[in-house]
C-alpha cells in the first residue's frame, strides 16, 4: 500500500472512535433540538393570537375594536358585561390564551368627549422567556391597527388615510457603482449579510473540527508515544505530514458535518423567507464564481490544517493539544464577525491588513466581492492563501526533519 | 563491513553534553551492548543511529550510509525498539502491525511473522488499549524483528517485563540474530546483557569507559560479572 494512503487509513482508524463522535452527536442533537424549538415558537407568532373579548359599551367604536380583534385574533371568549371578567379569563387559561381585551361601558363617549377611551388587557403570563413573549407582540400589534381604525373613524370625511398617511417613499441605492431601485441600504444590508454568513459560520466550524483533529493527533503521537518509531520508518517526511493532514481532515470534515446537521436545523429556524431576488439587481454569481469560491475554501482549509500541523508540532501530549487550538479558532472567529459588522472595502487600513493576513477571511469574503464583481480581492486572497499554505507545509516537514520534535530544540541537518 | 561505525560522535543538547566524543564498531550478526547507568547517554546514541537525532559532530555510518546524509536508506535496514514504546491505542495488534509491514512492502508474510514472535493468541484481535504492559512490549518487539531488519536497534528491550516475559524476549532476540539480523541494544540491567552480548561498551556521563566481549572484560578487571566490571570502571 501506498505510504500516504497508509498513513491516513491509520490516522482515520486512531482519530475516528466512540469518545471523539459521541459528544458531536449529542452536540448536533441538542442544537437540532433547540432549532426545532425556536422554530416552533416562530410557527406561533405567525399563527393568530388567541384571545378574548368582553364589550361593555356596545357603541360603533367598540364594534371597530370587536371588528379588528376577530380579524387579527382567534377570538375564544365573548362577553358584554364586567362580571364575565373572571369567566373569560378561566376560558382563556384553558384554551392557552394571551389576552383578554375589556372595553368599558364610558368607551364611546370618553372618546367623544375628547378624551381617550380606555381599553383594559388582562395579560396571562406563561413565561418570561424571549419565546413566550411573542404571542403578546401580536396582541400589541391588534392594538395598533384599533388606534389607527379609530382614528380614521375619528377624522372620517376628511381622506382619513391620507391624513394619516401623507408621505410616500422613493428610493434608490447607490452601491459599488450600481444603482438599486425601491431598495433601501437597510434592506441590502440585510440580505446581504443572510446570503453571506452561512459560509463563515461553515468555514468557522470545520476550521475549528478539522484543525483539532490535526493537532490532536500530533498530541496524541506524543502522548502515546509511538512518534519515534513512525520518524524510523522508511517514509518521506512529506507523506507523514500530508497523511496527518488529509487523514485527520476526512475525521474533521466528517464531524464538522454532524454537526452542521443539527446546526442548519437551528439556524433554519432563524432564517426568514426574502421577498427580494438579489437576481433582480444584478447580484449573480456565474459557475466561474462559484468555481473561485471552491477553490478559496479548499486553500483555506488546507491552510488552516498545515498550520495546525505546525502546532501540533508543539503539543506534549493530547491535553496540551487541546490548548493549542484556541489560536486556529480565535483566528477563525475573527474575520467571522469583522464581515458580519463591516464590509472589506469600508474597514480601516489596519484592519484591512489583519483581515486579509488570516487565511480563513478570503472564502468568507469570497461570495459578496464576487456579486460585486471585486476579482481582483478573491483572486489576489486565493494566491495568498496558496502561498501561505505551502509555506506552512514546509514548515512543518522541516520541523520534522529536526530534533524539534522529540527534544523540543531545533537543530538540523539536511537529509 | 562493519554493520555500525561510530566516529568521535558528540551530541549537545543546549550547553549539555550527553555524548562527549564516542566511537565503536558494530560487526555484521553480532549483538552489541550499549551500558550504562541512566542518563550515560546510551539512549541519545541510540536515537542518532536511529536517524531521529542528528549529532552535534562526528559521523554514523550504518552498512555504509551516513545516518545524516543517506536517513531513507538508513530507515530501509533498521528497526528501532524506544525504550518507552507505545503502539496506536484504537488499533488491534494485528491492524498495527499491518500498518507497520505496509511500510516495507506490506507483505502478508511480515504480519503473520509478527503475529508469531508477538504470541497473543486470540489477543491479537483486540484493540492495543486493551493490552497489558507485558502484552504491549511484546507486540512492539514482534513489530521491530517482524521485518527481518539488517540491523535492529533495542533500547531496553525488556524494560518493566516480569522475569517470564523478559525471558521470553532474551529468547527471541538470540533466535533473531541467528536468523541474519544484527543487533545493537541499550541495557542498564548488565546480567541481561552479559548473558545476550557478544560484545559491549561500558558509558558513563556521556563517554565510553570500556568495550570488549564479557569475558575479557570479566577477565580484565578480575571480575565475576560485568556488574562488577561497570564497578570498577567508573570507580
Amino acid at each position: 500500500m501506498n505510504h500516504f494512503l497508509n498513513m491516513v487509513k491509520k490516522e482515520v482508524k486512531e482519530l475516528l472512535t466512540p469518545a471523539t463522535l459521541v459528544p458531536i452527536i449529542v452536540m448536533a442533537f441538542l442544537f437540532a433540538t433547540m432549532g426545532n424549538m425556536i422554530g416552533g415558537a416562530m410557527e406561533e407568532a405567525k399563527e393568530k393570537p388567541v384571545i378574548g373579548i368582553i364589550d361593555a359599551d356596545e357603541s360603533n367604536l367598540s364594534f371597530i375594536v370587536k371588528n379588528v380583534s376577530y380579524e387579527m385574533g382567534k377570538v375564544v371568549y365573548n362577553g358584554s358585561d364586567k362580571n364575565n371578567i373572571e369567566e373569560g379569563l378561566q376560558i382563556l387559561k384553558e384554551k392557552k390564551g394571551t389576552a383578554l381585551l375589556f372595553i368599558p361601558e364610558n368607551f364611546s363617549s370618553a372618546i367623544s368627549q375628547g378624551m381617550p377611551g380606555i381599553i383594559h388587557i388582562y395579560w396571562i403570563m406563561r413565561g418570561a422567556g424571549i419565546m413566550d413573549g411573542i404571542s403578546s407582540s401580536a396582541v400589541e400589534g391588534i392594538m395598533y391597527t384599533i388606534n389607527q381604525k379609530i382614528s380614521e373613524e375619528l377624522i372620517k370625511g376628511k381622506n382619513a388615510s391620507f391624513v394619516l398617511s401623507p408621505l410616500k417613499r422613493e428610493e434608490t441605492t447607490i452601491f459599488k457603482g450600481r444603482e438599486m431601485e425601491g431598495i433601501s441600504p437597510n434592506t441590502i444590508g440585510q440580505m446581504l449579510s443572510s446570503q453571506s454568513t452561512t459560509v463563515p459560520i461553515i468555514m468557522m466550524i470545520i476550521i475549528i473540527m478539522a484543525g483539532g483533529m490535526v493537532i490532536s493527533s500530533m498530541g496524541m503521537e506524543k502522548e502515546n508515544k509511538t512518534l519515534e518509531t513512525l520518524l524510523t520508518l522508511p517514509v518521506k517526511r512529506s507523506s507523514i505530514v500530508a497523511g496527518k493532514i488529509v487523514g485527520s481532515a476526512i475525521v474533521g470534515l466528517l464531524m464538522a458535518l454532524v454537526y452542521m446537521v443539527g446546526f442548519s436545523y437551528y439556524l433554519q429556524s432563524f432564517q426568514q423567507s426574502s421577498q427580494i431576488n438579489l437576481a433582480d439587481y444584478g447580484l449573480t454569481l456565474s459557475i466561474a464564481d462559484y468555481i473561485l469560491i471552491g477553490i478559496s475554501l479548499f486553500l483555506a482549509l488546507f491552510a488552516a490544517l498545515s498550520l495546525c500541523m505546525v502546532l501540533g508540532t508543539f503539543a506534549k501530549n493530547y491535553k496540551s493539544a487541546q490548548t493549542l487550538t484556541v489560536p486556529v479558532s480565535i483566528l477563525a472567529i475573527i474575520p467571522m464577525f469583522m464581515i458580519m459588522f463591516k464590509d472589506f472595502d469600508t474597514l480601516p487600513l489596519m484592519l484591512k491588513i489583519v483581515l486579509f493576513a488570516i487565511p480563513f477571511s478570503h472564502p468568507m469574503m469570497a461570495m459578496r466581492s464576487l456579486l460585486f464583481g471585486n476579482y481582483i480581492l478573491v483572486i489576489g486572497g486565493i494566491l495568498y492563501v496558496a502561498i501561505f499554505a505551502f509555506a506552512m507545509v514546509m514548515i512543518a516537514v522541516w520541523i520534522f526533519n529536526t530534533d524539534k520534535l522529540l527534544t523540543g530544540r531545533i537543530s538540523s541537518r539536511k537529509r | 563491513m562493519p554493520a555500525v561505525v561510530v566516529s568521535d560522535l558528540i551530541k549537545d543538547y543546549g550547553k549539555v553534553r550527553a555524548v562527549d566524543g564516542i566511537s565503536f564498531n558494530v560487526n555484521e550478526g553480532e549483538i552489541f551492548g550499549l551500558i550504562g547507568p541512566n542518563g550515560a547517554g546510551k539512549t541519545t546514541v541510540l536515537r542518532i543511529i536511529s536517524t531521529i537525532l542528528t549529532p552535534t559532530q562526528g559521523s554514523v555510518k550504518i552498512f555504509g550510509h551516513d545516518v545524516g546524509k543517506e536517513a531513507n536508506e538508513v530507515r530501509k535496514l533498521i528497526s528501532y525498539l524506544p525504550e518507552d514504546a507505545g503502539a496506536y491505542k484504537n488499533l488491534t495488534g494485528r491492524e498495527y502491525l499491518s500498518f507497520i509491514a505496509n511500510f516495507f512492502g506490506g507483505d502478508k508474510e511480515i504480519v503473520k511473522r509478527g503475529i508469531e514472535i508477538a504470541d497473543l493468541g486470540e489477543r491479537i484481535d483486540d484493540k492495543v488499549e486493551t493490552y497489558s504492559k507485558g502484552m504491549t512490549r511484546r507486540l512492539l518487539v514482534a513489530r521491530a524483528l517482524m521485518i527481518s531488519p539488517k540491523l535492529a536497534i533495542l533500547d531496553e528491550p525488556t524494560s518493566g517485563l516480569d522475569v517470564i516475559n523478559a525471558h521470553e524476549i532474551r529468547d527471541i532476540i538470540k533466535k533473531t540474530v541467528r536468523e541474519g539480523t544484527t543487533i545493537l541494544l541499550s541495557s542498564h540491567n548488565m546480567l541481561e546483557v552479559e548473558f545476550l552480548c557478544h560484545r559491549i561498551a561500558l558509558m558513563n556521563e556521556g563517554k565510553i569507559v570500556e568495550e570488549g566481549s564479557p569475558e575479557e572484560l570479566k577477565e580484565k578487571y578480575d571480575a565475576k560479572n560485568v556488574e562488577e566490571v561497570f564497578t570498577e570502571v567508573v570507580q
